[in-house]
Order: structure tokens, then sequence, then C-alpha cells
């Protein structure tokens, strides 16, 4: 039947036409590293650069320095389209791969990483939900397997706020502050900790959810815009609700300088949709921008030995130094676990020991080559956010730049909510919290 | 030759109605189960059992939940996330609120509360019919799903919306929510669930309840005029279908997936519960389980078939080829067999009386 072979052959021609993959299968001394990726799907403009820098800083350590100590690093993509299921499904594939199992897991979705927390807790694999994820689980009594470094949600609102009181003169008293947001997990997170923070400096807050995915924007701004007219709005938003809310808000001709989103609504891939409106539009960073680290200097040079994963274009972007970073946090904690078990493919549990004892100090950061893109943490049993701080940048209609050195978070009104929160969720579950001691 | 009811007589009333009168069907029948129960947990991996079978199990209940609405009673509904939402939502406040109640009423109650809503929304469909009703039903849909979003009390006021699903025990020491269960465990305890409630749709449709539905599905009109009251037939399609498709959803996220927010059961998990149905085969109950085979795992099949083949290919490529692969054969299935895969199956078990002959 030509109907057969036609289709036959076209799929034939689709699977030879395809890139390769730079994985294969994984040898012996190799520390595996899953990665739950979406390449394609709707948030694929945001998910590409996150997995080419965890594919880069890996093979850069892989060629340049031989692995972490002779161990070198596998890993295997497995795309989840930024589906709950498909992560699940994935995860569950790859969780035993590689000589000792996955090493850490770094889902890059809320979503994923709540369906993923039970589950990685049982199989003993750490999950890096690095400035995502559950906030509460910064507990590491009773989240031992989650790890929410350099900071969370909730501390990333105390930031936001901290820089538009010094914005204001010192004080925001009276002021109108507005939080839109995806009306998702991902969005309600700050929620609590705003409305606290509205108590306590004298500002009036309010808030204007937006509905999956985020296109229909226009009667929110319209209310902001036009009724509330607040002195800021902060924005938690994802994917194409960032764009939309970029463009909504210069429709009705509110201030760039005064819209703040989180470092989930401050990629290249939110602000270049809205063109010229975006100019001037402000975001939260956790991780520095631009390509002045000495890293770039080698991984630049392993691109121009064919060796690099990245589209030259994305390297330096906002998401690609995030995966840069993240990658960073588990090589380390890979490094001090192979100091107490050896210097051999470590089982999730033995990464976990190292994860909890990480303790990066600005040195490190300079010797490696990172000097910009991070801040100091030191995460212990308890403590798995980590001490980590945010810094402000700004978009100028081409690139973005710090406009603020790293802003702490005030933390000592912010952990007893975490474990106040984190104690509800281990009286449901019926989870004992671990001592440290 | 192997088909054939030859010499199988039946001596009573009982015998005659059963569901599978022929012999061959019942040996067949008890092969299948003692695999299913015996086989796959020895012999499959927790992979197969925790992401393959777990997941078709609680799909197949749910298409058989809209395969009784739709299939049977004609009723278009696309508010099937909405009401797997009501059944999460409805067993995660029992479940935190009566910590003594045993998980399996805690599923059945969640199931009637979602019945009851399944019958205010079924409501307008004594005044619309068809495309029309599923507009009305996409209605209770968004509603349902906004609802969730809404008020905190649902999520227990937990600050980011999530619930979790609490651990619970089906006998004393067999865990089957929360991560720490057997996936063995929990694969038995869903393939029992699953089919008792089959059993009972089973007798449901072939009973005077599933005629009355049948009737109104054929021909409403005709169906007033010889006495079937459309009300109750109709709202009890509702009512009957919601309360599976809330135990599905109340299975999905205490069983499988172990913490949801309201978000996942956008729209799309409406319509994928849809393509279930009408793939599998509307109005029959084997076609609710063939097509949610379909749905949820040959997406999983294809994703892997590189791997498993050797092939080295890129992630984005496979996506794509999943997305192309999946697609045409949706479409290849509804040319050659628009009645969905259960009748394709009836086609081949009436092939089968007749062989070795080919007609």
């Amino acid at each position: 039947m030509t109907f057969k072979r036609i289709g036959l052959a076209a799929a034939a021609a689709v699977v030879l036409a395809g890139s390769f993959a730079a994985a294969g299968p994984v040898a012996a001394q190799e520390q595996f590293v899953p990665l739950l990726v979406y390449r394609t799907g709707p948030y694929a403009p945001s998910g590409i650069p996150l997995a080419d820098g965890f594919n880069d800083f890996m093979q850069l350590i892989n060629l340049r320095d031989g692995g972490v100590n002779g161990v070198k690093f596998a890993w295997e993509e497995c795309e989840t389209q930024y589906n709950n299921d498909r992560g699940v499904e994935c995860y569950e594939r790859l969780k035993a791969k590689g000589e000792a199992g996955a090493s850490v897991v770094n889902p890059y979705s809320t979503g994923i990483t709540y369906a993923l927390i039970e589950r990685a807790t049982n199989d003993k694999v750490p999950v890096l939900s690095m400035g995502y994820g559950r906030a509460d689980a910064s507990d590491g009594t009773v989240f031992p397997y989650v790890f929410t470094m350099p900071i969370t949600y909730w501390a990333g609102a105390d930031v936001m706020v901290q820089y538009a009181k010094k914005e204001s003169g010192g004080s925001l008293e009276g002021k109108k502050i507005a939080l839109v947001y995806h009306d998702s997990a991902y969005g309600k997170e700050p929620i609590a900790t705003l409305e606290r923070l509205a108590k306590e400096e004298g500002f009036q807050f309010s808030t204007y959810p937006v509905a999956h995915p985020g296109l229909e924007q226009k009667a929110t701004w319209l209310q902001i815009g036009r009724q509330l007219r607040p002195d800021w709005v902060f924005m938690w938003g994802w994917g194409v609700m960032n764009s939309t809310a970029i463009k909504e808000a210069a429709a009705v001709g509110f201030p760039m300088e005064k819209f703040v989103g989180i470092w989930w609504s401050g990629a290249e891939a939110d602000v270049t949709p809205a063109g010229d409106a975006a100019k001037g539009y402000k975001s939260l960073n956790i991780t520095g921008v631009g390509t002045s680290a000495p890293i770039f200097k080698d991984i630049e040079k392993m691109h121009a030995d064919g060796k690099g994963v990245a589209d030259k274009a994305n390297i330096g972007t906002v998401l690609y130094n995030r995966a840069l970073v993240n990658a960073f946090y588990y090589t380390e904690a890979i490094r001090i676990a192979q100091g107490e078990f050896g210097k051999k493919p470590l089982t999730g549990e033995q990464v976990q020991w190292g994860m909890d004892r990480l303790d990066i100090t600005q040195e490190m950061i300079d010797k490696a080559g990172m000097t910009g893109l991070m801040s100091p943490v030191k995460i212990t049993c308890a403590d798995h956010e980590g001490g980590g701080s945010a810094v402000v940048q700004q978009w100028d209609g081409t690139k973005w730049a710090a406009i603020t050195d790293f802003i702490a978070p005030r933390r000592d009104a912010l952990r007893p909510a975490y474990e106040a929160s984190a104690a509800q969720y281990a009286k449901e579950k019926g989870i004992e919290p671990r001592s440290c001691s | 030759m192997l088909y054939r009811e030859a010499g199988q007589f039946k001596t009573s009333y009982g015998a005659d109605q059963a569901i599978f009168p022929i012999r061959q069907d019942r040996i067949a029948l008890l092969l299948f189960a003692l695999v299913a129960v015996l086989g796959v947990p020895a012999l499959a991996s927790n992979y197969f059992l925790e992401t393959i079978f777990v997941p078709f199990l609680v799909f197949a209940l749910a298409a058989l939940g809209l395969n009784i609405l739709t299939g049977y009673c004609g009723q278009l509904s696309l508010g099937t996330g909405g009401f797997m939402a009501c059944g999460a939502f409805f067993s995660y406040k029992l479940a935190t609120g009566f910590p003594e109640l045993h998980i399996v009423l805690v599923f059945l109650l969640a199931g009637l509360g979602t019945a009851a809503v399944g019958v205010l929304f079924g409501l307008p469909s004594l005044r619309i019919k068809g495309f029309y009703l599923a507009v009305a039903t996409l209605a209770a849909q968004f509603f349902l799903v906004w609802v969730f979003n809404k008020f905190p009390w649902w999520t227990n006021y937990s600050p980011s919306g999530v619930i979790s699903a609490p651990p619970r025990e089906v006998l004393p020491g067999l865990a089957v929510t929360g991560a720490g269960g057997d996936p063995a465990v929990k694969y038995l305890f869903l393939l029992v669930f699953v089919a008792v409630l089959a059993l009972v749709a089973k007798n449901l449709v072939r009973s005077r309840i599933g005629r009355t539905w049948m009737a109104i599905r054929d021909m409403d009109i005709a169906a007033e005029i010889i006495g079937i009251r459309p009300l109750w037939a109709k709202l009890s399609a509702f009512a009957v279908s919601s309360f599976y498709i809330g135990i599905a959803g109340a299975l999905w996220a205490f069983v499988y997936t172990g913490s949801v927010e309201a978000l996942a059961f956008q729209i799309d998990r409406s319509f994928q519960v849809l393509f279930m149905v009408i793939i599998g085969g509307l109005g029959s109950i084997l076609g609710s389980f063939l097509g949610a085979a379909f749905i949820v795992l040959l997406p999983i099949l294809l994703n892997n078939a590189p791997s498993l083949l050797g092939l080295h290919i890129s992630v984005e490529t496979v996506a794509h080829l999943e997305f192309m692969v999946f697609g045409a054969l949706i479409v290849f299935f509804l040319i050659v067999e628009p009645h969905g895969l259960a009748r394709l199956w009836q086609i081949g078990k009436e092939k089968l009386r007749l062989w070795p002959f080919p007609y």
C-alpha cells in the first residue's frame, strides 16, 4: 500500500533529520544526573536556555576538570513539556539510571516539584528547586530532601518591598502596591508574606489573579491603571503571561519603572515580545546576568572547540546563567560528599548529605570563576534556603542590567513562617521531623 | 472453530443472563485476571506499575464514567475535569477532616458528593441538547475549578493552594496513598476497585436504567412518548457518571500523583477523557478501557520507543515525533473504524467465530 510506504519513509526521514543527543549510555565511574527539560511546548522559550545551561556546565566540568575529582557527569534529558504527569513519568524513568542512581533532580516547574517531593523523599533523591517550589521546604527538618536555595518566593517578596521602600524615600506608609499573579500555586505563594508586610510597612495591598495561561489581562490592567493607580506593581507571572502583562501595562500607561517582576518574570523571552514598551521594566534576579564572569571564557572556548551544546545567542542570558548556578550548587555538593564517601559515583542519599553541608563562600565563587553570578549560600540541616539574596535588574531595551547590589531579605519573620507552614504539612502527612543537632 | 458455543446449554436464568455467557469468554477472562492479579505485580517493574498501570486504571474509570453519560445516554459533557477536581477536593477534605474514616469510604463519599454536583450541573440537559449542552457543561468545568482555586478552605488554607494526599492504608500495613505506598499494593487496590466499579457499570447499562439511557440517546422524544421520564433518566445518568468521574479524580490525586492543584483539572483533562471515550468506542464498557490505554499509554510508548530501539534522538525531536505519530494514529483509527476500538474488538470476535473460514 503506497500510503503505508510513504508513511514509513516520512517517519524514517524525520528520525534521520533530527539532531542527536549529547548523552549516550552511562559508563562506569560516572555521576548520573537526570535532566527534566521542556524544549517543546508553550514554555520552550524559557526551557531551552535552562536546559542548555545545565548541559554546558556539566560538559565544561567534564572537559575542563575531568569531572569532579575524576568522576565525570553523565546526564540524560527527558521532555516534560511542563506537564506534571510527564514530569512524574520522566522522573520515574530516569531515577534508577547510572551506577548509583540519580544524584539530584531539578524539575524547573512548581507543579512537577510538588508532585515529586514525596516520591523523591521516598527514593532518597534530593530535589533542588532553586528559587521555586514550596517555600516552606526551606525547613530542612520536615523536608530533608528538598532544597530551595538561594532564596524563596516569600523572601523575594520581602526583597521587592525593601526595594520599593528605598525607592519611595524610605517609607511605604500610605502607598498602594498591587500584585498581579498567575492564578496557581506558584502565583499565590507571596500573598501571605505581602499581606504581613502591608501591615508592618503601612501600605495598601491589592491582589489581581490572572487565569492560566494569562493572555486575558485587559480588564485587570484597566482596573489597575485607571481605578487603583498603585505606586508599585509586583508580578508573579510565567510564560506568555509576562509579555502580555507588560504590553497591557504599557497600554494603560503604567510607568515601567514601578513595575517589578519576580525572577521568573525577568528573562529575555518575557520582554522581547513586548518590544519597546518593555523599556524600564524591572525584575528580581537571583543570578547575575551577562558574560562578564571569568567562567564564560572557558565556556566560549568550549564552544569554539565545538563541544558546547547551547545556542550561542543564549549564553549569558538570564535563564542560562541561572542553570549554570544551579549546576554549580550540586557540583559543589557532590564535591563535599565525595570528601566523606570517597571519589566515586554517589547515591542520592550521599549527595543529600553533601547538600546539607553546602557552604559556598565568596572565595569559592571567585575561584570557580562565577564572580558576580551568584551570592554566597550556606545550607544547614535545618535551613535549606541558605541565606541567599536577590538583585534588582532593569531591561534597557536590549539587555538586562543589575541596578542594585544583592539585597538580603529580612529572614527574622520569614523563618518562623516557613516553620509553621512546614509543621502543618508534617502534621497532615504524619511526618516526624528529623532532628538537627 | 474455537469460538463456538455448541454444546453449551444454559439451564438457569442466571446462567442465561450472565455477562460472559460463553465458556471460552470466561476462560479468557480468568486467564486475564490471573495475569493481572498475579503476573503483573510479580513481573512488572515499579516504573511500569507506578507510571503505566496506575494512570491507566484511573483514567479507565474516568472514561467509564464519561461513557455512561455520553456513550449510553447521549449527553455530551465537557465538565469531566471539573468533576474530577470535585472528587479530589472532596476526598481531601473528608480525609483530613475525618482521619479515622477508611480510605475506601472516603472515595465513595467523595463520589456521592460529586454525583450531587453532577446532578446540579445536569439540570440544563432537560432543556438543551447536543453541542449546546456541551457548552453548559463547560460552565461546570470552569466554575468548579474556579471554586477550588478561589476559596482557601478547600486546601486547608495552604499558602500555595496545593493539596497533598495524607497517607492512608486500605488494610493495616498496606498504604495506598502517599509516596510510602508500595506500587504493587497501589496497583492491586486500584485493580480491584476499578474491576468492581466496572462490573457495577456493566450491570447498570444492561438493566432497565441502562435501557432508559439508551432510549434517551437514540430518540428522546420517542422515549418520552413510551413512558420513560427524561428527568429521571438524564439526571441519573449525570449522577452515576459524576460518581465514577469523581472517584477517578480522587484516585488520581491520592493514589497516582499524591499532590494536586486545581489547575491540573483544566479543560485539557476534559478533552483527554472525551477523546478516550470517542476512540475507545461510545457506548461500550470495554471501549473505555481500550480508549484509556490508547490515550494514556501510547504517548509514553512513543516517547520511550527511540531509546528502546537504541536510537539517539534529541528530546525535542522525540516530542515532535510523538505528537505527529499520535495524531496520525487517531486519524487512522477514526477513518478505519469510526465506532472506536471496541467495535474493532467486536469485529475481531465475529471473525474468530468463523475462523479459519473468511466468511
